[in-house]
């Protein structure tokens, strides 16, 4: 499956393809996206009793490179991994009948609608509310930042139905069709190109059966898919900066000043490496995060996770910047493709906590090697 | 030396504060707050308040409408300039081709231009790099024939930032190609009216049209318009490229992006509480302000030297520039961490005050290390000029 990938970007994900995919309604290729469905990279996360192939995180992760290498714009991450990971491990088995083998065929899409705004470092913070009537509930609240919001035929909503605006138990997860009416979505594009929506939702209905998962326990389930997400999100930004470096590299041995390629110069040979081994230590510890996800241990995955967050904060910052110095001029400019990785790695830096929000996290834990 | 402000530089700074404040409008102000571009009407507008007060151009000599200011006064007042925020003043008009014209021009062009420069009545922009020539500028092709009383100018520049606004461009041109590289090269005056002369924009990564791409095809130069010397352009462009040195460090715009910062953080809430609050943002906060201190200081130190020596500029004036920009930059990237999660989205209009415009402003910052003699020049002076390497 990794070479079918690795074929199908190649000859459909040019720069230029890029472009169009952007330029065009939804802001990304349905065609791609079937062609992803067929290589069964829809499939691959979810388990064989739900249509899927059994992947682990280790295989999501090697997908996940190959997007980024190509910085794609389709909703593999939002659909496959983070809506996905709450179907994966909520969703009841009529709901993988009616939701997640249309996930795996392609034609369904869905967005995790959690964050709120102003609610960075407070994860259980949950301000849109979930009243019971009888057998329905009613949902009203705004969600911020809702991935690929826009073209969503699902989107999953957390909301409060007890406890306190922060409390970690009281929150529920809804399977709500966006097309109902009293949802309001206002779509706008990332600084990648790729596409999010704030949603604003006023008192919609929803039957009893939309929820996935028990009431008040969504939290635990949103906070286990967000590592798995973490994770993902790592591996892409690996694949980003590889290939960030290597066209940093190509142009170093290409571009002349002086008479010699400027390659030919120490100080910048001894800058290309400091990125490689950014990148590599970026790499390492995606490795470490995809397969600590395979654990168990809930407290070690969420040191893991973190800690590569933390390096692959501080790997991208320096590749990105110093990739776009290299290159100059022609770095900042539109029409050229570094710049546009640059983007991307300033953009999956901030994605799901910064660097420091991370070893924020981390510094209130025992310890990376006192778990050993 | 001196190492603080003296009593009359206090009071000329509080004479130039009251000044920005009566006449600094709300919306020149807000234009830059939200971007690093410059307005053009609102430049303009500013450039002739200045100059009407007898401080468009204060670096310059006293007969050309220069304020006869020491450089730390001149210093004191663009900082106070960039603090406001008012309009930067367009430094290829008035840091860069007027000192040239002063001091290599004819009187016909300094009668000519200089006073349009001071009131803004011209837009300059400047026709160095090329796509070829960019750390290795004197490596520069674009041609200059001479024809009788013209020159005949061919080839292409980049990287022309505001060409779109320009009313004239000064160049590099190539006018003896037998000779070793530097050699060759004059420096040309050139009428954006001129036909044969071609304006393409180049977008930036953060959306923006800033730089350009000019081509002249068979552009015919009146040879009034030559600077000095015909082949001895090369000079007059490095004297050109250490001319904005009381500007180079840019103090004022990472003081007043660290002023936000601290705003930003104090409404931002991070762990539900402000941001602000955080022992380790408020670490990182000073860690920048003790960095930009030493580099305030420094300046003091290179500006008190070359006052006491009005000689050539002192290649320690490469430290502002590297250090200038790496703390610029590092201001611009503090405030795209203090949104965290609101960084990702572009510019929109449901999010439209200066917060919206942080990480497109963060992407267009990396230029500051790239141009005017790139970060890696500045550090091959210090290690050729300065340390002997």
């Amino acid at each position: 499956m990794q070479d079918s990938l690795v074929r199908l970007l190649q000859r459909s994900y040019a720069f230029d393809h890029r472009w169009k995919y952007e330029a065009a309604t939804p802001g990304w290729s349905r065609e791609i996206w079937a062609q992803f469905a067929e290589i069964g990279l829809l499939a691959l996360p979810f388990t064989s009793e739900s249509g899927g192939l059994d992947g682990t995180p280790v295989d999501t992760m090697i997908v996940m490179e190959q997007l980024g290498r190509h910085i794609t714009l389709e909703p593999y991450l939002s659909t496959i991994v983070m809506a996905g990971g709450i179907l994966r491990r909520a969703a009841s088995t009529e709901q993988h009948e009616s939701i997640s083998t249309k996930v795996i065929d392609g034609s369904l899409i869905v967005s995790l609608a959690h964050t709120e705004r102003g609610t960075f470092g407070s994860p259980s913070r949950v301000g849109t509310q979930a009243v019971r009537s009888g057998d329905l509930w009613q949902i009203s609240g705004h969600k911020s930042c809702v991935l690929h919001g826009d073209s969503a035929d699902l989107l999953i909503i957390s909301a409060r139905t007890s406890g306190a605006p922060s409390d970690a138990k009281g929150i529920t997860l809804f399977a709500v069709d966006p097309r109902a009416t009293n949802i309001n979505i206002q779509s706008y594009a990332l600084h990648d190109g790729q596409r999010a929506s704030d949603i604003q939702i006023n008192s919609v209905l929803v039957p009893h059966s939309a929820l996935i998962g028990c009431v008040d326990d969504g939290f635990r389930i949103l906070q286990s898919a967000e590592y798995e997400t973490l994770a993902a999100v790592c591996a892409e930004a690996v694949g980003v900066m590889s290939e960030l470096h290597q066209m940093t590299v190509d142009y170093l041995k290409q571009r002349k000043q002086f008479g010699v390629p400027i390659g030919n110069f120490q100080a910048l040979q001894h800058r290309a490496a400091d990125m490689y081994i950014a990148l590599e230590q970026a790499r390492s510890m995606a490795m470490y995060a995809a397969m600590m996800s395979q654990t168990d241990d809930k407290t070690a995955i969420a040191q893991a996770v973190s800690s590569a967050k933390v390096q692959i904060g501080r790997s991208a910052k320096l590749i990105g910047e110093e990739a776009v110095q290299m290159f100059g001029g022609i770095g900042v400019t539109m029409e050229f493709k570094a710049g546009h990785y640059f983007k991307k790695l300033t953009l999956l830096e901030q994605f799901l906590g910064h660097a420091d929000h991370h070893l924020e996290l981390l510094t209130s834990g025992p310890g990376l090697f006192e778990l050993e | 030396m001196e190492l603080q402000f003296n009593a009359d530089e206090i009071a000329f700074r509080e004479e130039v504060r009251a000044f920005i404040a009566d006449n600094l409008t709300e919306e020149m102000k807000q234009g830059m707050l939200r971007g690093g571009y410059l307005i053009r009407d609102h430049v303009i507008e500013w450039q002739r308040i200045l100059n009407k007060k007898g401080w468009g151009v204060p670096h310059w000599p006293v007969e050309w409408g220069g304020a006869g200011w020491s450089p730390i006064k001149q210093s004191i007042f663009t900082e106070e300039l960039q603090l406001a925020p008012a309009p930067r003043p367009l430094s290829f008009s008035v840091y860069m081709v007027g000192p040239v014209i002063i001091e290599f021009g004819s009187e016909y062009q300094k009668k000519r231009f200089l006073p349009r420069i001071a009131n803004s009545d011209d837009w300059w922009c400047q026709g160095f790099s090329e796509p070829d020539a960019g750390s290795d500028l004197a490596s520069l092709k674009t041609n200059a024939r001479r024809e009788g009383d013209y020159y005949i100018v061919n080839g292409q520049k980049t990287w022309t930032s505001y060409a779109q606004y320009a009313d004239w461009i000064f160049c590099l041109v190539r006018t003896d190609p037998t000779v070793k590289k530097q050699m060759g090269i004059s420096f040309l005056l050139i009428d954006m009216k001129t036909p044969g002369i071609t304006v393409r924009p180049i977008q930036t990564i953060d959306g923006g049209h800033e730089v350009n791409e000019v081509f002249f095809d068979n552009v015919k130069v009146p040879s009034e318009n030559l600077v000095g010397e015909e082949n001895k352009g090369w000079d007059y462009a490095k004297f050109l490229l250490s001319a904005e040195r009381v500007n180079l460090a840019r103090l004022g715009v990472s003081k007043e992006r660290l002023q936000r910062a601290r705003e930003l953080a104090a409404r931002t809430p991070y762990q539900g509480r402000p941001l602000l609050e955080h022992d380790g943002f408020r670490t990182k906060l000073a860690a920048l302000e003790v960095e930009l201190k030493a580099l305030e200081i420094t300046q003091l130190r290179v500006l008190s030297a070359e006052g006491q020596s009005h000689g050539a500029p002192d290649p320690a004036s490469s430290i502002l520039k590297v250090k200038g920009s790496e703390l610029q930059q590092a201001t611009s990237n503090l405030l795209v961490q203090i949104l965290g999660p609101d960084a990702l989205r572009r510019q929109d209009d449901a999010f439209d005050d200066w917060s919206s415009m942080i990480t497109a402003n963060y992407f267009n910052w990396r230029k500051v290390s790239i141009f005017g003699g790139s970060n890696e020049i500045q550090k091959t002076i210090i290690a050729k000029s300065i340390l002997g390497l």
